[in-house]
């Protein structure tokens, strides 16, 4: 923009400076990869001379086994990726009502609000494998003829719901009170109803703020929906158990877990890049 | 200069009265402000100025007394608030843009969402004013982009955008640098000569002498003395009062 920007040389102190940076930048990257070199050597070789060390690769890391047992595996993870799927969505629909219902302050709707802090603390409190239980075997149990017979993936997405909403739902409503009062205030005297104010202006700088934890979140869920297997879902950890049987061999196993992190990585680096952005975004924000 | 009705005021309020647990905040304050007026609320920090805008707009009830809005009784328990709140703008000292929005959309926000404009519409009205203000530039700028004093302007444009009847400015150039100041309080200047009605609460007396043209001030949440601009300042008769600018001239 301005016309001297064109002429400017930096001095030679910078350039040494910058010449010296460099240098030092390059210095550590040697460091770095000499010394993880280092380290998994030596690791490696202590895993490998340990005494059980062919008796752990053979029952563990068997590669033809492995590939016997992937089609199961795989089939049942597509099973989990959908019951996450819906289960994602009825977690944010149902935590944001919670949230929302938690905020309400008139006392008509006092009972609401007991009523959604009772269902927060409990299911925050319950253990989520008692929840997979109670509701995974506790609603077919009613006998409910009109609802017919429900299939246990249905069942799971609905435990999970119970549980992850509860915690969601205090995500959000941290996100909701630490806008700053003003914001609301400025949103209501220029004659925006309750309802416009919480919908333009408060939700969407709440959610901006919680997207960090609230994908955090995400991550758990992305690996408990393999819990949904304790009701008899085919899904990869049960695959997983069912070619264990059948070989007497643990690497099934390995291989779901290494599949249930492949799943979260790309999630967790987007926390990561979300996190970082929005903490930057904190710090140019001016103090007015 | 729009000629002043005296017949009718714009805002008229009688034996306002507020507490917060007992404690009397506002005691049977009378108020009145004419179309075209610039009211200046002036009082030492706690005396509540703040308060008496708030109740002002509603955002604050009150515990007795009655407020009229051109002849409207607007402390009526059935009255649409949402919709007095449109034609009483307020601004504050701080925090008063939405952070997730740009300035344009700062301004068109009410604009569309309460009074029903189109989305063209609305931003050739918000371009107009930013236009007038010198910001036409940063319409797509995010407001923590802006110096406060830009920050301010725009609030009160975004307020005077909706074609209040009353605009109450509190305290609007206390959260900046005091070179800011001088911009935001042209602002003002540029609105009453244009008609719009205001009442501020503010510690910038040379302001307050110079354009407007009634001042009240507040001592312990009673009008403990009011006046013409002008002779107000030129010749305070109560003690607290001469107490009170001595103190803030001194500095
Ligand atoms: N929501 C509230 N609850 C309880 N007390 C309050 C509340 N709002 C204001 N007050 C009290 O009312 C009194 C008047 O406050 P107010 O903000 O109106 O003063 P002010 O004249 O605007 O002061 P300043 O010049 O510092 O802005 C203060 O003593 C304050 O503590
Ligand atoms: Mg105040």
């Amino acid at each position: 923009m301005t016309s001297t920007a064109n002429d400017y040389q930096p001095s030679e102190v910078e350039l040494a400076r910058r010449a010296f940076r460099l240098e030092r930048k390059r210095k550590s990257t040697w460091i770095a990869i000499a010394s993880t070199l280092g380290f998994a050597v030596i690791v490696g070789f202590g895993l490998v001379s340990t005494p059980g060390w062919s008796r752990v690769t053979e029952s563990f890391f068997n590669v033809e086994i492995g590939i016997e047992a992937f089609p199961r595996i795989i089939e049942g993870l597509w099973l989990n990726i959908r019951v996450l799927f819906f289960t994602s969505i009825s977690v944010v629909i149902v935590g944001m009502l919670f949230a929302l219902l938690r905020t309400l302050r008139n006392p008509v709707f006092f009972p609401l609000r007991l009523f959604a802090h009772g269902y927060v603390d409990f299911f925050r409190g319950l253990p989520l494998i008692i929840t997979l239980y109670l509701v995974g075997f506790g609603i077919p149990g009613l006998r409910l003829e009109w609802l017919g017979r429900i299939p246990v993936e249905v069942l799971g997405t609905v435990a999970l719901t119970l549980t992850y909403s509860a915690y969601v739902s205090e995500v959000f409503r941290a996100g909701i009170e630490s806008i700053h009062p003003s914001q609301r205030l400025a949103a209501r005297s220029l004659g925006l109803s309750y309802g416009k104010s919480m919908r333009l202006v408060v939700l969407p700088q709440a959610i901006r703020r919680v997207a960090p934890p609230l994908m955090n979140d995400f991550v758990a869920l992305q690996k408990d929906v393999g819990l949904i297997s304790v009701l008899g879902a085919i899904d990869a950890v049960r695959g997983a158990q069912i070619e264990v049987a059948k070989y007497a061999n643990f690497t099934p196993y390995i291989l779901s877990g290494i599949l249930f992190v492949l799943l979260a990585i790309p999630t967790v680096r987007f926390t990561d890049r979300i996190s970082r952005k929005l903490a930057q975004r904190e710090q140019t924000g001016s103090a007015l | 200069m729009t000629e002043i009705d005296w017949s009718k005021p714009r805002l008229l309020a009688r034996g306002i009265r507020k507490s917060f647990d007992d404690r009397v905040i506002l005691d049977s304050v009378d108020l009145e402000v004419y179309p075209g007026q610039i009211v200046a609320l002036i009082g030492s920090s706690g005396s509540g100025k703040s308060t008496l805008l708030r109740c002002l707009n509603l955002i604050e009830e009150i515990n007795d007394g009655q407020i009229w809005l051109e002849g409207e009784d607007i402390s009526a328990p059935g009255v649409d608030q949402d919709r007095i709140r449109q034609e009483v703008g307020l601004v504050f000292q701080s925090y008063n843009l939405f952070a997730h929005l740009s300035i344009l959309d700062n301004i068109t926000l009410a604009l569309r969402h309460v009074q029903g404009k189109s989305k063209a519409e609305a931003e050739e009205i918000a371009l107009q004013w930013l236009g007038r203000i010198g910001l036409a530039d940063k319409a797509q700028s995010f407001p923590d982009k802006l110096s406060g004093g830009q920050q301010q302007r725009t609030a009160i444009v975004r307020a005077v955008a909706l074609n209040p009847k009353l605009l109450l400015l509190d305290e609007v150039t206390s959260a900046l640098d005091p070179e800011l100041v001088g911009e935001v309080l042209d602002l003002i200047k540029d609105l009453k000569q244009s008609g719009t009605t205001i009442v501020m609460a503010t510690h910038e007396l040379s302001f307050a002498r110079d354009v407007a043209d009634w001042v009240i001030f507040l001592d312990k949440g009673l009008i403990a003395e009011e006046g013409e601009a002008a002779e107000f300042f030129r010749n305070p008769k109560q003690p607290r009062t001469k107490e009170f600018l001595a103190r803030l001239t001194a500095r």
